[in-house]
């Protein structure tokens, strides 16, 4: 262990400052009062472009990403890049889609996706069936930040299972305090550090390797030499559907994530979320330069510790680096995990608020009480996700956190294509939602990974011949289910109506989803809706 | 601030802007190619990294032509 000290003090020692500073964040721009969740859980709605650009990006790129990405070209090649076009594609994407939620939240008071869902089809089944479904798609998420940190503490030689308790400890005892206002100061920690990271190890990694052009030759050769059909450095013809379904179905999972949509939300004007759109690929270049340290690794022959192909970044950054930046690097790695699983935790505990506990347990819930039932939830929520990593097989995590992308995907068409149409029927939309999901789960079970001796549950790509087609091509999962989602949502909405079932109250207007900062409608200080 | 605004709306032509940029880089043929490299980087990595220029652009002009 003593040859890791330098790293393990540098690393304690910006741990530690981050996590003042989270402490310190109740202070900054100063609300009057922390007891609502206007304030608590979206920092006040008043984010401007800056802050905005490290929340949303400091929540997006986690540190689960910056490690499993790499991790991923490592072991596959090619398709770990996916990673790219899904980043790439997802701006221009959702870019209309989320002006017009962040006004119809700023009209109604709204907080969570599952608040929209609820005012604009008045069925409150619905509203929690997609509330669950984020809870459900973000506690595993939650859990694997814990394993970006796990991956850096073993490289340092730290085991045992007190340094991860104590680290989200102080996590969840700050985010209790200051709430979204931390990780949004945080966030420019984490990214600086992350930007500074990364520029030095593409150009100073590389220059030690031989260049960009042996580091490639020597990925090309590694997976020539495996027997794994699937790898290598370019796409064959099987992987390719796979490849832009996956890019394209995690794009517009993206912003279903409850902690996406809290990130969106606690922007100041449609012209911040707008502007982010063009900002945020800024990361999406970082994320694929960080991809290419998986290559690195091989060319630098660096094997994973135990089976645990998630420690390759942070053992090349170990053998390349000095120990001081080794330090830094692990840093903003650790603090890398820090800033999505407190907003992710918010957002969870926010869904549980505005959709189960004011919905079901308590009509009559004051802000302050909604903001004190948020800070506690967001308390079990993380022990939940500390337990997750500590009592289960962290794969377990990994596979949840598959199963996740897949079933955020099923709450599409209520939340993303009900901002633009009112044409799908409230019934149609549940049973869509219950055709998606079945259907997910059915193709995920159904897929089995021999590189891990998973028999069920092996990864996305569902290989097409179980369907009967004669081809050896695979899809991503969460898009065949998602079709079958659509597909039954717009049969049964044709037989709902023709039957005569009852359409439910809209609580929106047209000129809600166009109202902007200044308008009349958009209060300075929202009120938060009541759930009728 | 209290009198009513007149209506308004999202819709653009300059939207279109945005189809390009989402479909592009979902056009494996496109890109999954190793050659021609630059500095050492198989085609593959150097054309999808370059997509985020694009997107960024169609992002941008939308942003700055729709502003009101």
């Amino acid at each position: 262990m003593n040859e890791h000290i330098t790293e393990i003090v540098i690393f304690t020692a910006l741990f530690l400052l981050v996590s003042g500073m989270g402490f310190v964040a109740a202070r900054w721009r100063r609300a009057d009062d922390l007891a609502s969740l206007n304030e608590w859980g979206l920092g006040g709605r008043n984010f401007g472009s800056w802050i905005t650009w490290f929340l949303v990006g400091g929540d997006l790129y986690t540190a689960y990403t910056f490690v499993a990405v790499p991790a991923l070209l490592f072991g596959a090649g090619a398709m770990g890049f996916f990673a790219v076009p899904y980043t790439v594609v997802v701006y221009p994407l959702v870019m209309l889609v989320l002006i017009r939620l962040w006004s119809v939240s700023h009209v109604h008071g709204l907080v969570t996706p599952a608040d929209f869902v609820r005012v604009r089809f008045g069925s409150p089944t619905l509203a929690l069936l997609v509330a669950v479904t984020g809870i459900v798609a973000t506690m595993p998420y939650i859990a694997l930040q814990l394993i970006g940190i796990e991956a850096v503490l073993k490289t340092m030689g730290v085991t045992g299972d007190l340094p991860l308790i104590i680290a989200f400890a102080i996590l969840a005892a700050y985010t209790y305090q200051s709430g979204l206002r931390a990780p949004a100061l945080i966030a420019f920690v984490k990214d600086t550090l992350i930007y500074i990271v990364i520029l030095v190890a593409i150009i100073y990694i590389p220059a030690r390797l031989g260049g960009f052009g042996a580091i490639f030759d020597a990925a090309a050769d590694k997976f020539a030499g495996t027997p794994a059909p699937g790898d290598g450095i370019l796409l064959n013809a099987n992987n390719q559907l796979q490849y832009i379904t996956l890019a394209l179905g995690s794009a517009l999972a993206l912003f279903l994530y409850p902690h996406s949509v809290t990130g969106v939300l606690a922007s100041r004007s449609r012209d911040v979320i707008k502007r982010n759109m063009s900002a945020l690929p800024a990361y999406s270049l970082l994320l694929g330069l960080i991809a290419l340290l998986g290559y690195m690794a091989i060319a630098a022959g660096i094997t994973p510790i135990g089976k645990d192909v998630n420690t390759v970044v942070p053992q090349l950054f170990d053998q390349m680096f000095p120990d001081w930046f080794t330090g830094v690097a692990f840093a903003a790695i650790g603090i890398g995990a820090l800033v999505p699983a407190a907003i992710m935790s918010i957002a969870a505990a926010n869904l549980f608020t505005r959709n189960i506990y004011k919905e079901y347990i308590r009509r009559d819930a004051t802000d302050a009480q909604e903001a004190r039932v948020s800070k506690l939830t967001s308390l079990v929520v993380k022990v939940g996700a500390v337990l997750c990593i500590l009592l289960i097989d962290p794969q377990f995590s990994i596979d949840l956190q598959l199963i996740g992308g897949v079933i955020i995907l099923q709450t599409l068409p209520a939340v993303a294509l009900g901002l633009y149409t009112r044409w799908f029927h409230r019934v149609g939309l549940i049973s869509g939602w219950a055709a998606g999901m079945t259907a997910g789960m059915v193709l995920l079970y159904n897929i089995s990974n021999p590189a891990n001796n998973h028999a069920h549950f092996g990864g996305s790509a569902f290989p097409l011949n179980k369907l009967g087609l004669d081809t050896s091509m695979t899809i991503y999962a969460g898009f065949l289910a998602l079709l079958v989602n659509l597909v039954v949502a717009a049969l049964v909405t044709l037989l709902a109506r023709r039957m005569g079932a009852s359409e439910g109250v809209d609580g929106t207007a047209p000129r809600d989803y166009t109202a902007d900062a200044g308008d009349p409608e958009v209060k300075e200080d929202v009120e938060l809706a009541g759930s009728t | 601030m209290t009198e009513p605004r007149s209506p308004r709306s999202d819709r653009s032509p300059w939207n279109w802007v945005l189809l390009p940029a989402v479909v592009i880089p979902l056009i494996p043929v496109l890109f999954n190619h190793a050659e021609p490299r630059l500095l050492g980087i198989p085609l593959f990595y150097w054309l999808q990294l370059a997509f985020i220029l694009v997107s960024v652009a169609a992002t941008l002009l939308v942003y700055r032509a729709t502003r009101r």
